[in-house]
């Protein structure tokens, strides 16, 4: 049954590379995937001959030595056990056992202690209740929820190195098809890498726990050419572009409580605790990927966050219909 | 005439049936009367359980679904692992051992029995505690809420500034109060089994099942004592100032993960122990062969215990640990597939060149073997740290440990239920309903949990009350509920079974499988005192000797 079920997996699941957004780990696109994928087919391969093996050994038994009414009322010979049978299963476990574990081991080495090389992206990603924060040291650039990186040429590889932080509770950073998953903890830096061989768009989810919206949490990476990267690294470093059509918008916006919460580089708005909003028509999605980017969304977000992530830490702003579209109108602006 | 006796005047005593009753079973220190509290108390639970784990089913069927709030949905998780780990699994363990340890070893009671007593009535003021935060969970204003961190209570969503409330509180009374009733239990069955034995049950002559529950009862002592340990720190924390897992004043959240894992692991083993017990008395009396290869037996019992006590990080491969330690966590946690490989085999060994004899009990245990295996082998995916960094914390490792649970421990405990049920009511439990039970039971399982490995795979979390369309979880999902219910009826079905049977089932008499352990040589309910006079055994299988003066096991042992 088991077996049958992995008969289920969509078809897509083992193919070469999907384009469309996934988040299977059977179709890695980056070393630390791939490396584990490897291991995966090794260790599915070892499991299954072990399955095979007793399956076989359980299926015989039961078959072979059911009860026959005739010989109901005998009893069989009583036999206690066999020295040279319990060392034979026994010792070939065992170095089952050691040869997993030497495959393991190459593995869990390669992946967790690469150097980091010179020309690698550096991005601090730290994790809050519940939305990503994402900082380029060396690049200066500060965005939130939708990561980009550029796409590492297996010739001349720039991989990506993050350095994992928490604000708050326990999360954990996960994109099945760029690499395994590792927890942002407070107080307890953590670090992995990922170096992907295709443009595109890639998923994932925080998998560690965090609270209430731990569900809507999602990831969403942009993998990137490396003229597009740069870029994008050009436009994020530029100031909030200030338009003279929506002043109402923003004095609203700096004069309530948002700024408490939020940034806008170039503006008295430089509050932490809410995702950055210098370039937010940057991003395809709001709340943490929990909805598109589109004004009607950023409107009913503004109003009442609780309508589209319930339990969300940002509080409604409980703004005047003409507030509320006059913010909504500068967020617009805010490329 | 001196008088040296006095009148009493007739007094009208009022005869109350059930006052009576209830005022014996809620005093009695007798080992086979709590052993059935604990059973009945546990059954209560695993339905209050399984009704949350049918709400998780019900919203996640779909996309979207929003059949219940996220707060609602976080709280359903929280209690359905919290109930299901420490007040099903556990207390119906300690149920049978209670209950059969004694009977199996030709004693007439536990060593404690009003220690006995009192550990009952504490775990199950726990499991009350627990049940109470729903109601009180917010201090009493308001309709109150249960926990909702999650079975692992990890810091600091425990902490104060992310739990506020008293509702995990009650978690961590609950577990307090009731953990101090299982080392209770523990220090009782270590104690009696040490010091009770009749004449002649030398160690190496105790059933498996009595050696089993010795090792599971060491391992209680050393793994409850940690988690006893954390839940007065994080009190201490919550409540006195303290910052032992703080983050922010210098405590360290893996702290916490370390404490709770290290009792969380060797717990696993805590609950597969007395299981393996079930199959080592089941298979060879519905095989009509004595267990294969009995010291390896006991000796790789006693290796899976200390193996199991160095495995505990393996748990926590995601949260960066170096290399070193995840490559020993790695190794260790391998290595105690070994001697469970090898409970397997003989497991085999005792069936190969018997007669066997297709009755419930053995059903169950031979989807105990199947699934056990299944069970292994996934954990040996999730033993190897890479590996683990994309399957942990998924829907993979939550099908795995369901695996363990349902398809190894609650199939060996409906087993054990069909084995022992006549020994404990006098009567038999129907065959019929109990081939629907399995059938149903199986369906269900593997409708459920082979499928749920899927969605893992393709990235879906745990613990997550909704999820996106198009992940391709949304078809994997609903198999995955509809198979959920079809456990939920093969339960009712075990339920009206164990009722009805109660009223109408064939009476057992003493020995109704032809076994070989000393609670079959009396009668089905035992008498309060168990034996009229004490046994006294020369082998392994007294009853064989009994059954089979020519060919006595002693002649061999």
């Amino acid at each position: 049954m088991f077996v049958l079920s992995c008969l289920l997996l969509p078809p897509n699941a083992l193919a070469e590379h999907s384009h469309s957004p996934l988040t299977n780990i059977l179709s890695p696109e980056s070393t630390p995937a791939k490396s584990i994928f490897n291991l995966s087919l090794f260790v599915l391969a070892i499991t299954g001959i072990i399955f095979a093996v007793v399956f076989t050994l359980l299926v015989y038994s039961i078959s072979k030595f059911r009860a026959k009414s005739a010989s109901a009322n005998s009893e069989p010979a009583q036999v206690y056990g066999s020295t040279q049978i319990e060392l034979a299963w026994t010792i070939i476990p065992i170095l089952i056992v050691v040869v997993l574990f030497l495959a393991t081991a190459r593995v869990l080495h390669a992946v967790q202690d690469a150097p980091m090389p010179a020309n690698a992206v550096e991005v601090t990603v730290i994790g809050h209740q519940f939305w990503w924060e994402y900082r380029y040291p060396k690049l200066g650039v500060v965005t939130a929820n939708e990561l980009h990186i550029p796409v590492s040429d297996p010739a001349h590889p720039t991989p990506t190195f993050l350095q994992l932080l928490s604000a708050d509770t326990d999360h954990s950073f996960w994109i099945p098809e760029l690499a395994g998953k590792t927890d942002l903890i407070p107080n307890h830096p953590n670090r992995m890498w990922m170096d992907p061989q295709h443009t595109g768009i890639f998923l994932g989810q925080c998998a560690q726990y965090c609270g209430t919206q731990h569900a809507k949490m999602l990831l969403r990476v942009s993998v990137d050419t490396p003229e597009d990267f740069t870029e994008w690294v050009r436009e994020q470093r530029r100031p909030a572009i200030a338009d003279e059509r929506v002043v109402a918008g923003k004095r609203v916006f700096e004069t309530t409580a948002c700024i408490n919460c939020h940034s806008i580089n170039g503006t008295v708005a430089n509050g932490r605790f809410g995702p950055d909003l210098t370039h937010l028509m940057s991003r395809t999605t709001i709340a943490a990927g929990a909805a598109g980017n589109t004004p009607e969304n950023l409107r009913l977000w503004i109003q009442d966050p609780d309508a589209i992530k319930p339990g969300s830490l940002m509080p409604a702003m409980k703004l005047s219909d003409a507030d509320l579209d006059a913010v909504v109108k500068y967020m617009e602006t805010l490329r | 005439m001196s008088s040296n006796t006095i009148t009493i005047p007739a007094l009208q005593v009022h005869e109350k049936p059930w006052v009576d009753l209830l005022h014996q079973w809620v005093t009695t220190v007798d080992h086979k009367r709590l052993g059935i509290l604990y059973i009945a108390y546990a059954l209560v639970f695993l339905v209050v359980g399984g009704v949350e784990a049918l709400v998780i089913r019900i919203q996640l069927m779909h996309s979207h679904n929003d059949f219940v709030s996220p707060q609602v949905f976080n709280r359903m998780f929280t209690m359905h692992g919290t109930t299901m780990i420490f007040f099903v699994a556990m207390p119906i363990l300690f149920g049978f051992a209670n209950y059969l340890v004694p009977l199996m070893i030709g004693a007439r009671d536990m060593a404690f029995p009003r220690l006995n007593a009192f550990s009952f009535w504490l775990s199950a003021f726990g499991g009350l505690l627990l049940y109470f935060s729903f109601l009180g969970g917010s201090g009493l204003y308001g309709a109150g809420d249960a926990p909702d961190v999650g079975w692992w209570s990890y810091a600091p969503l425990a902490a104060r500034a992310f739990s506020p409330g008293h509702s995990s509180d009650y978690w961590t009374l609950s577990l307090l109060a009731s953990g101090f009733g299982s080392i209770g239990t523990a220090i009782n069955i270590f104690a009696t089994i040490l010091c009770l034995r009749c004449p002649g049950m030398k160690l190496n002559r105790m059933p498996l099942l009595v050696w089993l529950n010795l090792v599971m009862a060491g391992m209680v002592l050393i793994a409850i004592t940690p988690l006893s340990a954390a839940q007065i720190m994080l009190l201490i924390d919550r409540y006195l100032g303290g910052h032992f897992f703080d983050a922010q004043a210098g405590g360290s959240a893996v702290l916490w993960m370390h404490f709770f894992w290290i009792f969380g692991h060797p717990e696993v083993y805590v609950l597969i122990i007395p299981c393996f017990a079930f199959m080592s008395e089941i298979i060879p009396v519905f095989s009509r062969k004595p267990i294969f290869g009995y010291p390896v037996m006991v000796a790789a019992t006693v290796c899976i215990a200390f193996v199991s006590l160095s495995v505990w990080a393996h748990h926590m491969f995601t949260v960066g640990m170096n290399s070193y330690a995840n490559s020993f966590f790695t190794i260790t946690t391998m290595a105690v597939g070994i001697p469970t490989g090898i409970k397997i085999f003989n497991w085999i060994g005792t069936m190969w060149g018997g007669r066997i004899q297709f009755k419930t009990p053995m059903l169950f245990s031979i989807g105990f073997l199947f699934q056990f295996l299944i069970a292994g082998l996934t954990g040996i995916m999730l033993a190897c740290a890479p590996f683990d960094w994309q399957l942990s914390l998924s829907y993979f490792v939550v099908a795995h440990f369901h695996y363990v649970i349902v398809g190894g421990i609650l199939f060996a405990l409906f087993g054990a239920f069909y084995y022992w049920y006549p020994k404990m009511t006098g009567r038999m439990l129907s065959e019929r309903l109990g081939k629907w039970h399995f059938w149903l039971f199986v369906i269900g399982f593997h409708l459920t949990f082979d499928v749920m490995h899927i969605p893992g795979l393709l990235g879906m979390p745990r613990r997550i009350y909704t999820y996106e369309p198009g992940r391709g979880w949304d078809t994997l999902n609903l198999i995955v509920s509809i198979g959920a219910f079809i456990q939920a009826i093969g339960i009712l079905v075990f339920v009206w079974n164990l009722i009805n049977s109660y009223f109408k089932g064939a009476e057992a008499g003493n020995d109704p499988w032809d076994a070989w352990t000393l609670e079959w040589s009396t009668s089905s309910p035992p008498p309060a005192y168990n034996f009229a006079t004490v046994p006294v055994v020369e082998s392994r299988r007294p009853l064989w000797d009994l059954k089979h003066p020519e060919d006595p096991d002693s002649q061999y042992e």
